[in-house]
C-alpha cells in the first residue's frame, strides 16, 4: 500500500528528491529494452517458431507423434505426484518447526533448503546410485521386480527432491507470521486434530499453500537436469516434455521440438496468472486482517 | 531425549509432523548424499585426484563458476535497474512489466536454451545483427552467461524490489534537506540500505547458475576446454559406467555451491551488522 502511495507522490511531482524526467524516460526506456530483448521477444520466438509451418502441423506435431504424446502424458503424472508429496512435507514440516521448539529446529529449516543449493545432475546421480543397477540397493530391489532407475518411480523421485523446498519455503514464514493463538483457542475449545487441521490452520494458510503448489508444480514440470540422467532417455516410455524437446532438437526436428516448447511455455503463462491472481488475493486477505485486527482494538 | 527440553504444547501434531519431515529428510536428503560420498570414497586418492583435477574438470569447473559469476553480476546491475523502476515510477505498461519478470522462475530451463540458440545463431533474430559483428551467442561460452544472467535475472529484482518499496520517502527528502546532493544520497543513503538485499540477490542467482543444466545443454555445444561445464563431466563418467568417478566430481561439485551458499550466508550477515 505504502509503495503505491509513494508511487503516486512521486508520480504528481510530490517529492523534491525525484529524479529528472529526461532520466526517469532513460530508466523506463532502459527498463522495457531489457524485459523486451531478455524475455518478451523469447517468448514470442517460440510461437512464432513453433507455428510458423502452419496450425495443421503444429497440430500434427504434438498430437500424431506417439513419442510427444506420452512425454505429455509422463509429465502430467510425474508433476502433480511430486507436488502431492512434497505439499504433504511441507504441511508436516510447516507445522513441526513453527508450532513447537526443540533442539535442531533451526537445522530442520536449513537443511530444507539444500535441494536449492545441489546441481540437478548431482541429484540424478545420486539416485543412480542408489536405485541403479550399480547402485546399492539396485540389485536387491530387481530381485523383488521393483524397477526405479530407467523407468518412472526414478522421475517422481528426482522430481520430489528437486522441488522439496517450495511448499515448505512459503508456510513457514506464513505460519510463523500467522501464530498460534487461534489453534491454541480451538483446542481448548476441544477441537480435535482432524477438525484443527481442516477448519482452523487450513482456512488460513490456503493462499499462501497455493502460492507454493503453484511454484513447485512449475519447477516440477520444467525440470530436465535431474531426469535427464534416471530417464535412461527409453522412447515412448520415460521421456518428459522437456527431455522431448531436447531429443527433438537433436534430431534437428525444429517445428516438432518448438510446438512441445510452446506447449511448456503455455503452461509457464498459466503459471504466472494464477501467481498474479493468489497473490491479489494474498494482499486482500491481509488487509482484511489487518482491519479485523484494528476493529477488535477499538 | 528430546521430551526433556522440550516445552509441552497443547497442539497435536509434534510426533506425526516431526516423524513425516525426519522420515523425508532421511530417505530424500541423507541417504543420497551419504551414497555419492561413500561411493567416492571408493577411489584410491590418486584416483580421487585424478578424476576431479584433469585439465578437462579444471577448465569445466572454470566455466561453471566464471559464468555464473558474470551473470550473477550482470544480473545485480540489471536487477537493480529494474526493481528501482518498478518501486518508484508510475507509467503505462508497469504492471506487464512487472508481470513478465517472473517468466524465467515458470519458464522451463529447456525452453529457455532452446530459444536463446535460435535467436543467436546466424539466421537467428539476433544473430543476423551480431554474428558479423563477431558476437556469438549461440555455442560459445558467451551463451552460457546469456542463459544463466536470463535464468538468475528475477532474483535480483525480487530481493531488491520489497525492500526499495519499504524505504520512506522522507529519508530522500531529510538528506535533501540537510544539503545532500543527489548522487550523496544514493550512495550515502539507499545503497548501503539495498546492499544486504542486492547481496542476496547475487547469492542466489550464482547458485541458481551453477546447478543449472537444462538451458546450457542447448546453448554451449558442450566443445572440451571450451564450452562445457562441470555437471556435463558427470554425465559423460555415467554414461561410461564410471561411477566412482562420476560421484568425485559430484563431491567436488557439492562442496563448492554449499560453500559458496555458506560464505555468502556469512557475508549477508556481515553485511546487515555494518549497514
Amino acid at each position: 500500500m505504502h509503495s503505491r502511495q509513494n508511487r503516486a507522490l512521486r508520480a504528481a511531482g510530490g517529492l523534491v528528491a525525484d529524479e529528472p524526467l529526461w532520466l526517469r524516460c532513460l530508466l523506463i526506456g532502459a527498463s522495457f529494452a531489457i524485459v523486451g530483448g531478455l524475455i518478451l521477444v523469447p517468448l514470442i520466438y517460440v510461437f512464432v517458431q513453433a507455428l510458423g509451418p502452419g496450425l495443421h502441423t503444429y497440430l500434427d506435431n504434438l498430437w500424431r507423434d506417439p513419442d510427444t504424446r506420452h512425454s505429455i502424458w509422463m509429465t502430467l503424472t510425474v508433476a502433480p505426484i511430486a507436488v502431492l508429496l512434497n505439499t504433504v512435507l511441507g504441511i508436516a514440516a510447516a507445522w513441526t518447526v513453527t508450532r513447537f521448539r526443540f533442539p535442531g529446529r533451526t537445522l530442520i529449516v536449513t537443511l530444507l533448503d539444500v535441494p536449492f543449493a545441489v546441481s540437478p545432475i548431482v541429484v540424478g546421480l545420486m539416485f543412480v546410485l542408489l536405485f541403479g543397477m550399480q547402485g546399492y540397493f539396485g540389485p536387491a530391489l530387481r530381485e523383488w521386480g521393483i524397477k526405479i532407475i530407467f523407468a518412472w518411480p526414478g522421475l517422481v523421485l528426482v522430481t520430489t527432491f528437486v522441488t522439496l523446498p517450495f511448499v515448505a519455503r512459503e508456510l513457514i514464514p506464513l505460519m510463523e507470521a500467522l501464530g498460534a493463538d487461534e489453534e491454541l483457542a480451538a483446542v481448548s475449545l476441544g477441537a480435535n486434530p482432524w477438525q484443527l487441521f481442516w477448519r482452523v490452520t487450513l482456512p488460513n494458510i490456503k493462499w499462501g499453500l497455493a502460492y507454493g503448489i503453484i511454484q513447485c508444480n512449475a519447477r516440477a514440470i520444467g525440470e530436465f537436469g535431474a531426469v535427464y540422467v534416471v530417464s535412461g532417455r527409453i522412447d515412448g516410455e520415460t521421456y518428459t516434455m522437456p527431455l522431448r524437446v531436447d531429443k527433438l532438437f537433436q534430431e534437428y526436428n525444429m517445428p516438432a521440438s518448438y510446438a512441445v516448447a510452446s506447449l511448456l511455455t503455455l503452461m509457464a503463462l498459466a503459471t504466472l496468472g494464477i501467481k498474479l491472481l493468489l497473490e491479489r488475493y494474498i494482499a486482500a486477505q491481509i488487509e482484511l486482517d489487518d482491519q479485523k485486527q484494528l476493529e477488535s482494538q477499538s | 531425549m528430546l521430551s526433556l527440553s522440550v516445552r509441552r504444547s497443547p497442539l497435536p501434531g509434534m510426533g506425526l509432523g516431526f516423524g513425516v519431515t525426519m522420515t523425508y529428510l532421511s530417505l530424500l536428503l541423507f541417504l543420497p548424499l551419504g551414497a555419492v560420498v561413500l561411493r567416492a570414497s571408493t577411489l584410491t586418492p590418486s584416483g580421487f585426484w585424478a578424476a576431479v583435477w584433469s585439465e578437462r574438470a579444471r577448465a569445466a569447473y572454470a566455466l561453471t563458476f566464471g559464468a555464473s559469476a558474470i551473470a550473477a553480476v550482470a544480473n545485480m546491475g540489471l536487477g537493480l535497474l529494474l526493481a528501482w523502476v518498478l518501486a518508484r515510477y508510475e507509467f503505462w505498461g508497469r504492471r506487464f512489466l512487472d508481470a513478465l519478470i517472473d517468466l524465467p522462475f515458470a519458464l522451463p530451463t529447456a525452453v529457455a536454451g532452446l530459444v536463446f540458440s535460435g535467436l543467436f545463431v546466424e539466421a537467428g533474430w539476433y544473430g543476423q545483427f551480431l554474428v558479423p559483428l563477431e558476437i556469438r551467442g549461440a555455442y560459445s561460452r558467451l551463451g552460457v552467461v546469456l542463459v544463466l544472467a536470463f535464468v538468475g535475472l528475477p532474483f535480483v529484482v525480487r530481493t531488491v524490489q520489497p525492500v526499495l518499496e519499504s524505504l520512506e520517502g522522507e529519508i530522500e527528502e531529510a538528506a535533501a534537506s540537510l544539503g545532500a546532493s543527489r548522487w550523496q544520497t544514493y550512495s550515502r543513503v539507499l545503497l548501503p540500505a539495498l546492499w544486504p538485499s542486492l547481496v542476496t540477490g547475487f547469492a542466489l542467482a550464482f547458485a541458481r547458475g551453477l546447478g543449472e543444466y537444462g538451458s546450457v545443454q542447448f546453448v554451449s555445444g558442450n566443445m572440451p576446454f571450451k564450452t562445457e561445464i562441470a555437471p556435463v563431466l558427470i554425465v559423460q563418467r555415467l554414461e561410461a559406467f564410471e561411477y566412482a568417478e562420476a560421484a568425485a566430481i559430484a563431491c567436488v561439485l557439492l562442496a563448492g555451491s554449499l560453500g559458496s551458499l555458506g560464505l555468502i550466508n556469512w557475508l549477508q550477515r556481515r553485511s546487515r551488522r555494518h549497514a
